[in-house]
């Protein structure tokens, strides 16, 4: 009986989580959309303000975990693939699990560690210093205020820089087919180009962007569900990062396996 | 529904700006407001008195309608604020403004973008306008000059200061404050209660202060208030407070503290607010 109560509990509170989640992003799809037609304009310079830091001030550290992932690719799969002596396979090996999941989801880890942290700090701190009270209070709506320029920035550099990403990742997998495969830069280049498919890349894409979808949800509702005090702000903080890993996971499994049987 | 609604755009002295019947709110299951009816009128200022946990912070967030309450009426300028669309709430809460406790001014902001917020967002003035009307609004709180500092640059006095030119950039008709002098020193706290005289004096403004420095109350009051567990124990004018009888009225304004805690038995007593049940 008590299991079933604890079951029953959780499975109640996991589903208002997702409610709450999904209440943020329709509220601010709607700011977006709608919003703009019923004179509250979107608020595009804040939003190009988070886009750099989301992405832009995001790329040095994105590159260089993804050239090392590049190279950790390249050195796994030679590992195997030598025994067959079919180390050429690096190439097109390290470009599609870049650009179908590792680049999408490293990405993904970064920016939850960079962002969706930051984004519960910062609300988490609004709400505790009464700053979202003060919004309201003056007639203007916390979601539209805060949330959706970080819901556009996201969107539109989640891609940017998953794209970079890959790239990087290609970067990493050539250091290695260069110095220890038979590759020279230009062959390694044009052979990923020969292995990758559009759609290899667009999957990636999709991902990208409900990743980014899924951190700003998490990271905004962990900081408004933010109690009294400067420690709940810490403990916002760390639920945001563990629990958009979590999803990000959940969503990228959801996501692969619909593109699996998509594409069969 | 129609009855006894302070019409909107009387000018009569006497009529009432806000009035509360039976206002209830609760947290979840906990009632914190337990039936509180009063009113403010046209350009007099209203101290709510209270300890902590009484209430009293609980009732200001309700009346600029951050708490939805439970039951009863909020009137403020002829429309119950209880009963309508977040929508419809947000016109009245533009003809009001709230001074937060800690001042609530937005650190990503300068002291002038705080002030010129409300401004860029609901009117269409010219930015050259809106700089004019933002260095207008803190020469009034005393703050000319410091547009561009940033609010972690600021005392705790102008930090309060800099939250109540926010709340008037708007030019609004009520202006509510949370603890203006809570964590000021005496002299800075002085300055706020003259700039909440001259407020008053100066503009007609309508003023709700919550707060429960006694000092500072009865130099600004019209009328008081005092709330004690979530009910109303007395109101009237600064003097018939002054004069009360009421024996948790003389505590208050007397300065009488609690019977001292004696044993478990009393603690519970303090507590629950009821006499224990003995037997247990």
């Amino acid at each position: 009986m008590e299991l079933l109560d604890t079951i029953g509990r959780n499975t109640i509170g996991t589903l208002a989580y997702i409610g709450g989640l999904a209440r943020l992003t329709g509220r601010s799809a709607y700011y977006t959309v709608v919003g703009p037609f019923r004179g509250k304009p979107v608020r595009f310079g804040r939003a190009v303000h988070q886009a750099m830091a989301v992405g832009v001030e995001a790329l040095p550290i994105l590159s260089l975990i993804t050239f090392f992932i590049g190279v950790i690719l390249a050195l796994q799969a030679a590992y195997e693939l030598r025994k067959f002596g079919a180390l050429h396979l690096i190439a097109s090996g390290v470009a599609v699990s870049m650009t179908r999941e590792l680049g999408p989801l490293m990405t993904a880890i970064v920016v939850i560690g960079r962002s969706g942290s930051a984004f519960a700090a910062e609300i988490g701190t609004m709400k505790v210093t009464e700053e979202i009270d003060a919004l309201t209070t003056m007639a203007v709506d916390p979601t539209q205020f805060l949330v959706t320029p970080k819901f556009l920035a996201m969107m539109v550099m989640m891609p940017c820089l998953t794209t970079w990403a890959d790239a990087m990742g290609v970067f990493g997998g050539a250091l290695f087919g260069i110095t220890s495969a038979d590759f020279t830069f230009a062959t390694y280049i044009s052979t990923t180009i020969s292995a990758l498919l559009l759609r290899d890349i667009v999957t990636g894409l999709i991902k990208s962007v409900m990743f980014g979808i899924v951190i700003t949800a998490v990271g905004c509702h962990e900081g408004f569900s933010t109690g009294a005090g400067a420690e709940q702000v810490g403990r916002s903080t760390t639920s945001a990062v563990v629990m958009s890993i979590f999803l990000v996971v959940v969503v990228d499994l959801l996501f692969t396996a619909l593109f699996y049987f998509l594409e069969r | 529904m129609e009855t006894k609604i302070p019409d909107a755009n009387a000018e009569d002295s006497n009529e009432a700006v806000i009035s509360v019947r039976d206002l209830r709110v609760r947290y979840g299951e906990r009632e914190i407001l337990h039936g509180v009816t009063f009113e403010v009128p046209r350009g007099q200022t209203l101290v709510i008195l209270g300890g902590s946990g009484s209430g009293k912070s609980t009732l200001l967030r309700t009346l600029v309608g951050l708490e939805r309450p439970s039951a009863g009426e909020i009137w403020i300028k002829g429309q119950n604020i209880s009963r309508i669309t977040e929508g419809e709430l947000d016109v009245i809460r533009k003809k009001m403004g709230l001074s937060f406790q800690g001042g609530a001014l937005f650190g990503s902001m300068t002291v002038g973008e705080n002030v010129a917020l409300p401004l860029r967002e609901h009117t269409k003035l010219e930015d050259s306008t809106i700089q004019i009307v933002m260095r207008l609004k803190l020469e009034q709180v005393g703050l000319a000059g410091f547009e561009n500092y940033n609010p972690s640059q600021l005392s705790g006095g102008m930090k309060k200061r800099a939250a109540v030119a926010r709340a008037l950039s708007m030019d609004p008709e009520i202006l509510f404050f949370d603890e203006p002098s809570a964590g000021l020193d005496p002299i800075i706290a002085a300055g706020i209660d003259n700039l909440i005289l001259k407020l008053q004096k100066a503009f007609r403004m309508s003023i709700v202060v919550v707060t429960h420095e006694l000092a500072s109350a009865f130099l600004i009051a019209d009328r008081m208030l005092l709330i004690d567990k979530g009910n109303i124990v007395a109101q009237g004018t600064k003097e018939e407070m002054q004069n009360s009888k009421l024996p948790r009225v003389r505590q208050f304004l007397d300065r009488i503290a609690e019977p001292e805690v004696e044993g478990e038995m009393d603690y519970l007593q303090m507590l629950t607010g009821e006499a224990p049940d003995r037997s247990l």
